[in-house]
């Protein structure tokens, strides 16, 4: 498609790359560009420390025995699989990259409103990863990423202060990218940019904002006030002086369920973007789409009880938590129907970000939905603590928010690089990682259903047939995620140029050259149209 | 708030003359700059206001379930520091707010005497708070470091009394550390007033180090009652 741009002086034209060079250069930006791509470096590496306890989990559980390491071992394996996943890849998966990159672009700004913040946000994010590898490399955690009390406190004998202070660390660089969100959506919007016009990748990124700033500061003190009480072996969780190890659970859920919302919001704002440009039409029920971002994240700090249904809460405090949790469904479920609803009759075009936005809807249903199986209390207690909850909240993760990562990066990787990726790689990669994540991890509903239970490092020979198909879909699912790896990287330097705008899509960022220039735009754009206006005259809702 | 926006896009177009050094470039205005400095830090201090929140709310928590054992530590408690702590903050607070008024005239005298006097009673706090912590560490009050701890006087008290004080330390300890904190900050805005930082068209950090330095207050005037004065009309079981 770029044929006609293959002119070396276009290559030459000043942006954000080609401006400086040199490592300084990098590591002292104040350009919410490079920091989002020094972001994107990062949280690769943290992806593929954590893809390779994955790989370490699911190898050890292709035999019922426990043969490859033992029971201790493995603790450690699916601890740090989790705490890199969640707190270094999942949390600032898209708002730090994409978000960083693209929400001061759609708005039509120069920068987030505090550039020397967002670099500031990544050092604090570098120092907490320091702390969580060195935990790593030291000998490991294994009270599970979700630092149990008093187990985490007491009685576990691995580097759990050491693990703790690397995520508090990194809740605060969590912090900060949701701040900046925050005032540079409010106050650096271009002219003409009202609130109904954002597009809804904003939305959803400011929605997630809030439930970062309002969210981290809780599990920060929460997990600084376990290591204080596991460094000075008293405290208020101590249940030798009293001290109430089930309100750590509740303090911990209260950051941790909101933080499963960071980690699913800011991908449905990828998905509204790409189901729009690669349907050619306009959101169906803009004011809902964008209305449902800040519902899913005022009614999601209202539902952390349902991960305590079976520890001892008072039964009519499990029915209020299960009532507003299946509430959490109806703002979900509107996102989905409208995407639905905007593909209808629209000129639906099946380029590679596509595949994943349809990989998206279809696999982040079924995690929703078996959300709701959890929510209801009698299905909960039955499937509590077993590969069903794996199963659900993969599909959520992996199947929502990673997909829609690959999506987004995919989407906007010409915008970023100039270059486009090649396609024919990209759309077998894509369907690579679809039938390689169901293998893995549809196969879990079930053995979770029969009662296979998480975290043990052997089980129930019965379960060895659906245990070898999660794994052997785990390593489809690993070469899915290696080849884009490797193409990405080639077509840096080997890919055809991409041009300003090479999906015909609508949204400033498109309207500036790629590579953008250092300050986005060359003059402050004027914006006097909603957002997706592709085609007016199809457009319903 | 889109018209207010746009509004301040058009003032920035006819004021492009008086482009002042402190304005960043990604900003149209100094309306705008000083705008998105406040809303940042108004952000800023409701993380901390979850922050403290946590250990509130797990106070809230103990406190309902233990009532005797968290008045009975009240004796231990002495109000006279606590009151006069809570003087000293209230007093600072007013020589903060004096001080952004003096930066907002463009008075640099009065702005940096008003500095000094704030950091002169943030500190006076910390030393406050010093003498107090060493009154509870010679009264065997201390149950974090190699269990300092002597609760013979009401021994049924023994065990739960000592979680009413892990919230006094741990709370009172962030609380320090964020007037430690807030003295760092005015010591940086003190050298930038010395430098001829500041003037009436910019002292957003002098505006916004004194939201910090109100808020680190108010989280005392909360803390005082709170952890001194549970149980002062009783008398120790």
């Amino acid at each position: 498609m770029s044929t006609a741009l293959q002119d070396p002086q276009i290559t030459e034209t000043p942006n954000y790359l080609n401006q400086e060079y040199g490592w300084k250069s990098w590591l002292f930006t104040k350009d919410h560009k490079r920091i989002a791509v020094l972001y994107i470096i990062s949280i690769t590496v943290m992806f593929f420390i954590g893809g390779i306890f994955a790989s370490l989990i699911r190898i050890e559980l292709l035999t019922p025995q426990g043969d490859l390491v033992n029971s201790d071992t493995y603790n450690k394996f699916f601890t740090m699989h989790g705490v890199v996943m969640v707190f270094f890849f999942l949390i600032p998966s898209i708002p730090a990259t994409l978000g960083n990159f693209f929400l001061p672009m759609q708005i039509g700004a120069k920068d987030l409103a505090f550039p020397r913040i967002n670099l500031l946000s990544w050092y604090i994010y570098i120092a907490g990863a320091a702390f969580a590898l060195a935990a790593i490399v030291m000998g490991g955690v294994d009270t599970g990423w979700t630092f149990y009390t008093p187990f985490s406190s007491t009685y576990s004998n691995t580097f759990v202060i050491t693990a703790a202070v690397g995520v508090f660390i990194a809740g605060f660089s969590s912090i900060l990218t949701g701040l900046n969100f925050i005032v540079t959506v409010h106050k650096m919007r271009a002219p003409g940019m009202t609130w109904g016009r954002l597009p809804l990748f904003v939305w959803a990124n400011y929605a997630t904002s809030l439930i970062q700033v309002l969210g981290t500061p809780v599990v920060a003190i929460t997990l600084a006030l376990v290591g204080l009480e596991r460094a000075f072996h008293i405290g208020i969780f101590d249940p030798a002086i009293g001290g109430d190890p089930i309100l750590f659970q509740h303090m911990f859920w209260f950051y941790s369920h909101p933080a499963v919302y960071i980690m699913i919001l800011p991908g449905m704002g990828v998905i509204s973007e790409l189901v729009t440009c690669f349907s050619r039409k306009g959101i169906f029920g803009y004011p809902f789409v964008a209305g449902s971002s800040l519902g899913i994240a005022i009614i999601g700090f209202l539902v952390w009880g349902h991960h305590m249904f079976v520890t001892g809460m008072s039964m009519y405090a499990s029915l209020y938590f299960s009532l507003l949790t299946m509430l959490v469904a109806v703002p979900s479920a509107i996102k989905i129907f409208n995407w639905t609803a905007t593909m209808f009759r629209g000129s639906i075009s099946y380029e590679t970000p596509m595949l994943y936005a349809f990989g998206f809807i279809g696999l982040f249903t079924i995690g929703g939905l078996t959300g709701l199986f959890l929510a209801t209390l009698g299905v909960d207690v039955h499937v509590t603590d077993t590969y069903f909850v794996v199963a659900h909240f993969h599909y959520v993760m992996v199947g929502g928010m990673v997909l829609a990562y690959m999506g987004g990066m995919h989407f906007w990787w010409p915008k970023m690089t100039g270059r486009m990726y090649p396609e024919g790689w990209a759309k077998f990669a894509a369907l690579l990682v679809f039938v390689g994540f169901n293998l893995t991890f549809f196969p879990q509903f079930i053995t979770g259903y029969l009662g296979q239970p998480r975290r043990y490092h052997a089980y129930a020979p019965e379960f060895q047939v659906l245990n070898v198909m999660s794994t052997a879909g785990a390593s489809v699912l690993a070469v899915g995620y290696i080849i884009p790896l490797i193409y990405f990287i080639y077509s840096l330097k080997y890919g055809p140029l991409a041009g300003p705008n090479p999906w015909k899509a609508k949204g400033l960022e498109w309207q500036t050259s790629s590579p953008p220039p250092t300050f986005n735009f060359e003059t402050t754009p004027v914006v006097t149209e909603e957002a997706y206006a592709y085609a007016k005259e199809s457009h319903v809702g | 708030m889109a018209d207010t926006h746009s509004s301040a896009h058009g003032q920035s177009a006819v004021a492009e003359h008086e482009h002042s050094p402190y304005l960043r470039h990604h900003f149209d205005s100094m309306e705008q700059q000083f705008d998105s400095a406040t809303l940042g830090m108004w952000v800023f201090l409701l993380t901390e206001i979850m922050f403290f929140g946590g250990m509130f709310g797990a106070y809230t928590v103990y406190r309902s379930l233990y009532p005797g054992a968290f008045a009975s530590t009240s004796y231990y408690m002495n109000p006279a520091f606590g009151a006069m702590n809570t003087a000293v903050l209230i007093v600072s607070s007013l020589t903060m707010a004096l001080a952004v008024r003096s930066a907002r005239i463009g008075n640099q005298k009065l702005l940096q005497l008003f500095l000094i006097l704030t950091m002169i009673f943030g500190a006076a706090f910390l030393v406050i708070k010093g003498f107090e912590y060493h009154e509870h560490w010679v009264d065997m009050k201390v149950p974090l470091i190699g269990h300092h701890w002597d609760y013979s006087e009401a021994p049924q008290f023994a065990r739960q009394a000592q979680i009413l004080f892990c919230f006094y330390f741990f709370m009172t300890g962030f609380h320090a550390l964020h007037m430690v904190v807030g003295l760092g900050l005015m010591t940086t805005i003190f050298i930038m007033a010395r430098k001829g930082t500041f003037s009436p068209s910019y002292f957003t950090p002098v505006e916004i180090s004194g939201l910090y330095w109100h808020f680190v207050d108010i989280v005392w005037i909360f803390l005082f009652p709170l952890l001194y004065l549970i149980g002062r009309t009783k008398k120790l079981i």
